[in-house]
């Protein structure tokens, strides 16, 4: 049975739908939407690496790189956004995010 | 080949319930440590795919950095994570019936053919497979002269990440007594000790 390129779609397909869904099913919970998000951005490198390796184009294992550093930093800068929300209020709940009333 | 298949859909299987878990578990904890289990079935899945670097980076920076962050995070922070799931069932039609949706949509795209055949004929930079370069090789040959210029972003992206993260959390706490070498190293004799002459019987 051969394994192609749509398999890895389904996976990430699958994946990326997972991540969505932790997100509507983790309303409150910043920390577990923030992991929702690099599931998410897990299944967009497999997607990039499946049509690397399908179109026989390494650009796209180029890219897979530039999203690692973005995910990381992202990750970074808001778990240090949540330790700082958390000094201060005591609590990381979402729905309690409105100071600004943006 | 029938070994292949069988690793991809073992890797699969593991990596959509692991997924499952992190967004499901009652324990944050969990949630982090079922995070690292689909990454490391994603590194795997690149394994298979044949970008063997881009697997090791994977590891090393979702599980190494990333993972430990969110695992640090969780941990410190003393909160009330029963609290937060309440209304957890509240939500579940509704993204149930989104994230069906959305999938079916992507499935649907997904079968309905990838690509036009001569896609493959304007690649910008080929895979090396006949050149005998490995993955590691051909990706720090272009990565390094056609690209440099977002490999320079992306160290900025991360240079800019590390200085807000420390900006954001560093913080100077009231009341607490610190040694402080320089100040200690820097006094004299004539500002830290005074000579009194003390008359007999009388007291300072």
């Amino acid at each position: 049975m051969e394994i192609g390129t749509s398999h890895y779609l389904t996976v990430a397909a699958i994946l990326f739908t997972i991540g969505i869904f932790g997100i509507f099913l983790n309303r409150k919970n910043v920390i577990v939407i923030l992991m929702s998000i690099e599931l998410m951005l897990l299944a967009v490198n497999i997607n990039l690496v499946a049509f690397s390796v399908a179109l026989g184009d390494l650009v796209g294992q180029v890219f897979v790189m530039l999203i690692l550093t973005v995910a990381a930093a992202e990750s970074a800068i808001g778990l240090a956004i949540l330790v700082v929300y958390f000094r201060n209020r005591g609590t990381i709940a979402v729905e309690d995010i409105n100071l600004m009333k943006g | 080949m029938i070994i292949q298949a069988l690793a991809f859909y073992l890797f699969a299987a593991i990596i959509v319930a692991s997924g499952l878990m992190v967004i499901s578990s009652r324990n944050p904890v969990h949630s982090v440590l079922f995070l690292i289990l689909a990454f490391f079935n994603g590194a795997a899945l690149f394994v298979l795919l044949g970008a063997e670097f881009l697997a090791m980076v994977m590891v090393i920076v979702y599980v190494g950095a990333v993972a430990v962050l969110f695992l640090f995070v969780v941990m410190m922070l003393d909160i009330n994570f029963v609290e937060l799931r309440q209304g957890f069932l509240q939500y579940l039609p509704i993204g149930a019936l989104i994230g069906v949706v959305l999938l079916i949509e992507l499935l649907f795209v997904i079968g309905g053919g990838i690509s036009p055949p001569d896609v493959a004929l304007v690649s910008a930079v080929p895979i090396p497979e006949a050149s005998g370069l490995s993955n590691t090789e051909a990706l720090g040959q272009i990565l390094y002269t056609r690209y440099i210029y977002l490999f320079q972003g992306a160290g900025m992206v991360l240079l800019t990440a590390m200085i807000g993260a420390i900006v954001l959390t560093l913080r100077a706490r009231e009341g607490v007594r610190k040694q402080k070498i320089s100040r200690q190293v820097s006094r004299t004799r004539d500002e830290s000790i005074e000579l009194k002459q003390v008359k007999p019987g009388e007291g300072v």
